[in-house]
Parts: C-alpha cells; sequence; structure tokens
C-alpha cells in the first residue's frame, strides 16, 4: 500500500487507502506527486507532538478570533468553529490557468445570458435554452425585465463549486449567483497557515490573496450610480442570526464600510439613506447579502422585516446599486445548469474550458424514464435548493427515500434533476496523528465589476467524515486552506 | 455612525456600568451584614433593592445566600449581574465591526466568566473574591475600550451611556439612604453607624477618595457634599453630567449637521443646578426632592439621546 515511499513517512500514511477517486497527494501507484513531495517531507520531519501542537494552536487562534458561524435551533451555544485541517491544499499554476479562463469563460456567459433574458430574450427565441424552462424558474423575477443594471453586470460576486473527477479534470458543479459565502474562512485559513507552516509556505512559492476585500471593495465601487465619485458603499446582512454573519461583520470591517441591516435604511423620493447619529447619509452601493425574497416587502415578500420598503424603486430609478442584481438566481437553477454549455457556445462561440457534470432533465420523458429506472445509482436534486438540502442520494438511500423520490419527480419533474454519483477527488488531512483521504471540493471566488478578477485560491471545504460525500459547514465539513503555487 | 450602532453601544456600556453598581452594591451589603449589631438583614436587603430600583421578583425570601446567588447569577432576573453582561456581549455582538477585537475578547471572556461553574464554586467558598474579579472583568473592558478604541462617535455614546446609568444609580442610592442617614447628624457616631456610611462610599468606590479630600472623619453632609457636587471625582453626579455635557458636544462637533438644543440645553442645565449650589443650600431645602429631580432629569436626558440620534422622524432629518 505505501509503496514508494520512505520509511519514515510509513507512519505517516499508516492508514491512507487510494482507490478510485482521485488523490489530491498521491499518483495511482502511491508515489507523491511532486508539489505534494515538500509537504509530505515537512510533515514526516516533525515528531507527533510538535504536529498536535501546531494543530491545537491553529484551532485557538479561530476560538479567539472568534470565528464562527451559527447553528440554527439550538439555545446555548450556538457559535461553533469551522473545522479546519491543518494541511494545505495544492493546486498547480497549470492548474490553475485552465481554472481561472475556464471560470471567467462561464461568468461571462452567465452575465450575458441574464441580460438577454431580462431584455430582448434572444436566446429563448433561438431555443437555444427552452423558454419555459425560464419563466417556470421561481427565481425569474419579472421586475427585472428591462431594467438597466450599471455596467450591464449582474453577478459580481460568486462563488462556483469545482470538483475534480478520476481523470484529474476540475468540473463545474455549481454556479453560485446569488449570495455564496464562506470567504472570510478563505482569507483566515491562509493567515493561520501562514502562522502555522511559515518555512513551508515561505518555500513553496504561494500566490496572495489576502488582497481580496480591496479589490472587493473596487468592484463595488465600479458599480457606483453615475455622478456619486465617492460613493457610501454598504454591506446590508440580515443580521446577528444569520449563519454567516461573522462574514458579513468580517469583511465589512476588512473593506471599511458600514454594515447596515434593514431596519438601518429608510427610502424618500427614490433614494436610499441610511439613520445615522447624524441625521440621514445617502447610500449608493449596497453589497446584499439578504435573498431576493427578503430585500423589499413592497416587491417581494411582504411579511419580510430583513430588507427595506421602497428598495428595489429606488434600484429601478437607478439611484442605488444594489449587487448582485436581483432575479441572478435564474442562471444558477440546476436544471438550466444543464444548458451552460450550450449558453457559453451561444454567446462566445467558444466551447466551455470547465465541462459540466452530467445532468438529466427530468421534463424530458426520456431522461426521465432512465432516471426513474436507476435511482439507486444516481443522485436527484431539488432544483432551487442549495446547502445540501432537497436531495437524495441514491447509493446511500433507502427504498421508501427512493419511492418518496420517485413519486416527487412524477408530480413535479421541473423541480428536480438527476446526476450520476460522483466519485470526486480526496486530499490528505490530518486525522489523530496519521494523514488520511477525503473527499474535497473547490469554492474560487469570482468578482466581476470592470472586469474578471479572481483571487488565485479559494476555499477548499472537505467532508472529514469518513467516506462522506458532503462538505457542508452545515453538515460536518470542514476546510483547508488552498494554495495556487507561482509555478 | 448608524443610529443602530449607536444605540448598541450606548446599552452595551450603561449595562456594564449597572452590572458593576449591583455587584458592589451586593459586596457592601454582604459585607454589613458581617456585624450582627445595627440593622436586621431584611432591612438592608430591602434597603439594596430599593437602590437597585426595586426589581421585580427580589422581595425578601428568608434565604439570604440563594437570593444573593439570583442576584448575580440568575439570567432571567432583569437586574442580575448575569442579565447585564449578556445583554451588553449581546449589544456588542451586533456591532461586532465597530468595536476593537481587545474589547470583544475581554467582554467575551466577562461573559464566559459569569457562566462558568468555577465561578459559582468561587461564589460560594468565598463571595469576596468571586465579586471582585467580576468587577475586575468590567474593569478590563473599560481599560481596552479607553486604549484601543477610537474616541469617536462609538467611545462618546459609550460614555453617554456609562455616566447617564451612573448619575441615575448613585442619586437613587443617595435618595434611599438620604433619610436614614442624613437626617441622624445630631446622632453619636456609634461603631455600626460609621460602618454604613463607609458602606455607602464603597458603595460608590469613593471611600479612599472621600478620605482624600475630608480625612477620615465622616460627616453625613460631607459624604451628600462628595458625591454630589464634587468636580474631580469620577463618581460624583456632577462629574458624571460634566462628562455627559462634553460627550455631547464631542458627537456634535464630529457629527454636527443638527445641534442637538433641547438635549444641550437640558444637560446645561442639571450641570448648572450641580455647579453653583452649595451642599447647605441643599440641605435646608429638600434634600429628596433634588435627588429625584436629578433622576427625572437623567430620564428626559435618555428620551431626548433618542429622539435626536435614535428614533429621529425622517421628516425633521430630511428638513436640515
Amino acid at each position: 500500500m505505501s509503496a514508494g515511499l520512505p520509511i519514515e513517512m510509513d507512519t505517516l500514511f499508516g492508514d491512507y487507502p487510494l482507490d478510485r477517486a482521485f488523490d489530491e497527494m498521491r499518483e495511482p501507484g502511491g508515489e507523491l506527486r511532486e508539489h505534494y513531495r515538500a509537504l509530505a517531507e515537512t510533515l514526516a520531519g516533525l515528531p507527533a507532538e510538535e504536529l498536535q501542537r501546531r494543530k491545537q494552536s491553529a484551532d485557538l487562534s479561530f476560538l479567539t478570533q472568534g470565528i464562527t458561524f451559527t447553528v440554527y435551533g439550538r439555545d446555548e451555544g450556538t457559535e461553533r468553529i469551522f473545522p479546519y485541517d491543518l494541511l494545505p491544499r495544492i493546486i498547480t499554476a497549470q492548474e490553475w490557468d485552465r481554472i481561472e479562463r475556464g471560470l471567467t469563460q462561464r461568468i461571462t456567459a452567465l452575465n450575458l445570458f441574464l441580460r438577454d433574458v431580462y431584455f430582448d430574450a434572444k436566446i429563448l427565441n433561438d431555443r437555444v435554452v427552452p423558454r419555459e424552462l425560464v419563466y417556470s424558474c421561481k427565481h425569474y423575477r419579472r421586475q427585472m425585465r428591462g431594467l438597466q443594471v450599471p455596467r450591464n453586470v449582474y453577478i459580481s460576486v460568486v462563488g462556483s463549486d469545482l470538483l475534480r473527477l478520476n481523470t484529474g479534470e476540475f468540473v463545474v458543479l455549481e454556479d453560485n449567483l446569488r449570495v455564496p459565502s464562506g470567504v472570510s474562512y478563505m482569507l483566515t485559513n491562509r493567515r493561520v497557515m501562514k502562522r502555522t507552516f511559515p518555512q513551508l509556505f515561505h518555500s513553496y512559492g504561494v500566490r496572495p490573496i489576502e488582497h481580496y476585500p480591496q479589490v472587493l471593495l473596487a468592484t463595488l465601487r465600479s458599480l457606483a450610480p453615475e455622478g456619486r465619485p465617492e460613493p457610501n458603499i454598504v454591506l446590508l446582512t440580515p443580521g446577528v442570526f444569520n449563519s454567516a454573519y461573522f462574514e458579513h461583520t468580517y469583511l465589512a470591517r476588512q473593506m471599511g464600510i458600514d454594515l447596515v441591516e434593514g431596519r438601518d435604511l429608510v427610502t424618500h423620493d427614490n433614494m436610499v439613506y441610511m439613520r445615522t447619529t447624524d441625521g440621514l447619509k445617502r447610500v449608493d452601493v449596497i453589497y446584499r447579502r439578504v435573498d431576493d425574497d427578503f430585500s423589499d416587502p413592497l416587491v417581494f415578500r411582504g411579511d419580510s422585516i430583513l430588507g427595506c420598503g421602497g428598495l428595489f424603486n429606488a434600484y429601478r430609478a437607478g439611484n442605488v446599486t444594489v449587487t448582485n442584481a436581483f432575479g441572478t438566481g435564474l442562471a444558477d437553477d440546476k436544471a438550466l445548469y444543464a444548458y451552460v454549455p450550450s449558453i457559453i457556445k451561444y454567446y462566445l462561440n467558444e466551447d466551455p474550458i470547465l465541462p459540466n457534470v452530467k445532468t438529466f432533465l427530468l421534463t424530458e420523458d426520456k431522461e426521465r424514464q432512465h432516471v426513474l429506472a436507476n435511482l439507486d445509482k444516481l443522485v436527484v436534486k431539488a432544483v432551487g435548493e442549495s446547502g445540501g438540502y432537497g436531495m437524495l442520494i441514491g447509493t446511500q438511500s433507502t427504498a421508501r427515500q427512493r419511492e418518496e423520490f420517485a413519486r416527487q419527480i412524477e408530480a413535479n419533474p421541473r423541480n428536480y434533476i438527476a446526476q450520476p454519483t460522483l466519485d470526486f477527488s480526496r486530499a490528505p488531512c490530518l486525522i489523530g496523528n496519521h494523514l488520511e483521504p477525503r473527499h474535497v471540493d473547490l469554492r474560487p471566488y469570482i468578482l466581476f465589476g470592470d472586469k474578471v478578477n479572481i483571487v488565485p485560491g479559494g476555499l477548499t471545504r472537505v467532508a472529514l467524515e469518513k467516506g462522506s460525500l458532503v462538505v457542508n459547514s452545515s453538515q460536518g465539513g470542514g476546510s483547508k486552506d488552498t494554495w495556487v503555487l507561482e509555478q | 455612525m448608524l443610529s443602530r450602532v449607536a444605540d448598541s453601544l450606548y446599552w452595551m456600556s450603561r449595562y456594564l456600568e449597572r452590572a458593576e453598581n449591583t455587584v458592589r452594591q451586593l459586596d457592601v451589603t454582604m459585607s454589613l451584614l458581617l456585624d450582627t449589631g445595627g440593622s436586621s438583614p431584611e432591612v438592608r436587603w430591602q434597603r439594596m433593592m430599593a437602590s437597585l430600583g426595586k426589581p421585580a421578583g427580589m422581595e425578601w425570601k428568608d434565604d439570604l445566600d440563594a437570593m444573593a446567588r439570583s442576584l448575580v447569577f440568575d439570567s432571567l432576573n432583569h437586574v442580575s449581574v448575569t442579565f447585564c453582561v449578556n445583554w451588553a456581549r449581546e449589544n456588542a455582538r451586533q456591532v461586532r465591526e465597530e468595536i476593537s477585537t481587545e474589547q470583544w475578547q475581554r467582554l467575551n471572556r466577562l461573559y464566559h466568566q459569569m457562566h462558568s461553574p468555577h465561578t459559582q464554586t468561587q461564589f460560594r467558598s468565598n463571595i469576596n473574591d468571586a465579586l471582585a474579579s467580576i468587577v475586575d472583568g468590567i474593569h478590563l473592558f473599560k481599560g481596552v475600550s479607553d486604549t484601543t478604541m477610537i474616541h469617536g462617535q462609538g467611545w462618546q455614546f459609550m460614555r453617554l451611556g456609562r455616566y447617564l446609568e451612573r448619575a441615575y444609580a448613585t442619586a437613587t442610592l443617595l435618595e434611599v439612604y438620604q433619610p436614614e442617614v442624613f437626617h441622624g447628624q445630631d446622632r453619636e457616631h456609634s461603631g455600626y453607624q460609621y460602618l454604613e456610611l463607609v458602606g455607602l462610599l464603597r458603595c460608590c468606590t469613593s471611600f479612599e477618595a472621600y478620605c482624600q479630600e475630608y480625612t477620615a472623619d465622616l460627616a453625613s453632609d460631607r459624604i451628600l457634599e462628595f458625591l454630589l457636587l464634587n468636580r474631580d471625582f469620577p463618581h460624583a453626579i456632577r462629574y458624571c453630567v460634566d462628562s455627559m455635557r462634553h460627550a455631547v458636544e464631542s458627537v456634535q462637533r464630529t457629527g454636527g449637521r443638527r445641534a442637538p438644543e433641547e438635549l444641550t440645553s437640558v444637560i446645561g442645565r442639571l450641570h448648572a443646578m450641580l455647579s453653583f449650589t452649595t451642599i447647605s443650600d441643599i440641605l435646608s431645602g429638600n434634600p429628596a426632592a433634588f435627588l429625584h429631580n436629578i433622576r427625572e432629569q437623567c430620564m428626559t436626558i435618555h428620551e431626548l439621546i433618542y429622539r435626536y440620534y435614535v428614533h429621529y422622524s425622517i421628516q425633521s432629518a430630511l428638513a436640515v
């Protein structure tokens, strides 16, 4: 099992199975991949106690910094630390280059798609994307029809989820175009990592990511309404009970902008103001971390108290920029996802650089028959859900669950899609005193203002439970620092 | 600064001041009870409750230890120290981006201290140590607040909260002690009465400061003079009002779109009332009414702070 490893690494790799899934650190034969060699040697050279000490000091640093997320539905101790794995996930310059080009291409095309759908709908008239798929999407916002957004940018903050398949190829699993989170963990992971393995970090030549808040600020500034050279930019949070509240405060502090809640905002004459101790102050750009539905009770859900009444009218009048724009969830609908390669082709006349995962549309009779016959092998997802909710993992399901899903699919085929169970890649994690492989994904953060900007890296999420395929923090996931190498 | 943020900082500070006041009064009351002479435990307890504003659910129950524990740890009881610390932290959490990391960590530590079994054990074995370490936690927070936070509007709102709470609490305390202590001027100084007076001063951490000013010769009129009219002692009401005046002026200077005229005039009037009087004037008049008036003016100031900075109408703000 440990063929090709020097003796002292034997203990480190005590129980490290390799199988069909791509291993980020080791070749199928067991040899270390070149770019992981220095890391493995450093680890093997450290006494076990020293490794534990560094792990504890890293954990402590998260605790004292108060880097926590909120778990819903519990009274005391609702704040928890996001588990952090000590070992970095390493991506070579060549691999990153492809990811970066692929994401730029994808985001550019999806943005053009949103612009088109909300204006001329050429792509629908040309029958590249089925009309009924767009108009039946619950994230389609008719209020956005013909509404001019600054620079024609709908999606300025994106966090796409990538997986690496057993061929070694990266694929896009999801485009999160609404309010993606997690970027604060990317930033704090790096800070802790630099303190935990300073020399190793230095010797690797890792590309920096620390400028993310600055780039985000520049992105927001570039989208300010005309004639506002010194825009007042704010971050709109649902408030202290939101699971990502730590991130909201963190980003606001890092950018030096005000963190506002809906109740801080008022509108008057189609202008948005915030209540300050010096009176009302005009707001020009809102970086929104509140879902469409809750943003303006006059236009969207009337029972929401998280947003600000009149916000949408001010937005329509062009007096305030809200980003991401409303209605962007249309383009990350899981059924529309199947059409992203065609969308790229249609607008850019290019082949997709990053492929999609094979997706079965249940509205198509043939595909639905195939899926219903193979529910035990497939993954079924509800199209409008995220965060690992509303999912059936066929291989781990009971007959009863499959029956239940089959019934729901028959009742509302538009609401579901199916994908093959993916054998996505695994990376080494420190479990106890030795390394074990765990499934990982990658969420790079894409910013789009006057141009597309991707800080090299992202959040690598880990399914810390052995054999688990679910990386969501609400369901036992952790994270790793992600190193993109200079060369 | 956002109105909501100012509101949270103001209350964070008020709650901590309130917690500290409760701890000190409990500490003084418990040590007075060690001397068996003088008033009964029930009378002392009632007096303390009166100076804490007669909170509901804290009536005398004949089990002093249980009641003391409840006053410190019962998070459902609205005057308890834990309740105040919880709310101070909750306010801080909502403005996490406005306060320094050091402030947050101190307050967080204090919160965990209030909830740790260790503190409860310590409370049972040595109540003085337990209370002292809580006060330490509050003092550390105040210290890092002064040294790590920008002394801008946010800090001024914290000052406003602290001194308003303190002025109100001291006025209440003096009003409660007033009939007992200040009407017994011709009485002989017994050892017990001496202890009572020391207790009163210690409720405001002012025993040593008083001695420096007047020597250890405790006289009730001097104590009243010191706690009401001293210009330089931070627990004297005049000092508190002066600090509020400065805080409002600073807020006005740094923001300054709207002059809070009514607020400045109410604070100014209270300030003048305390600056241009003597203790004999007060004592020859109606000291109880005088103290009561201070409390009422504090409440007016609180309302005006809200009217000018937090809950103003859109029309009034647009008119400027």
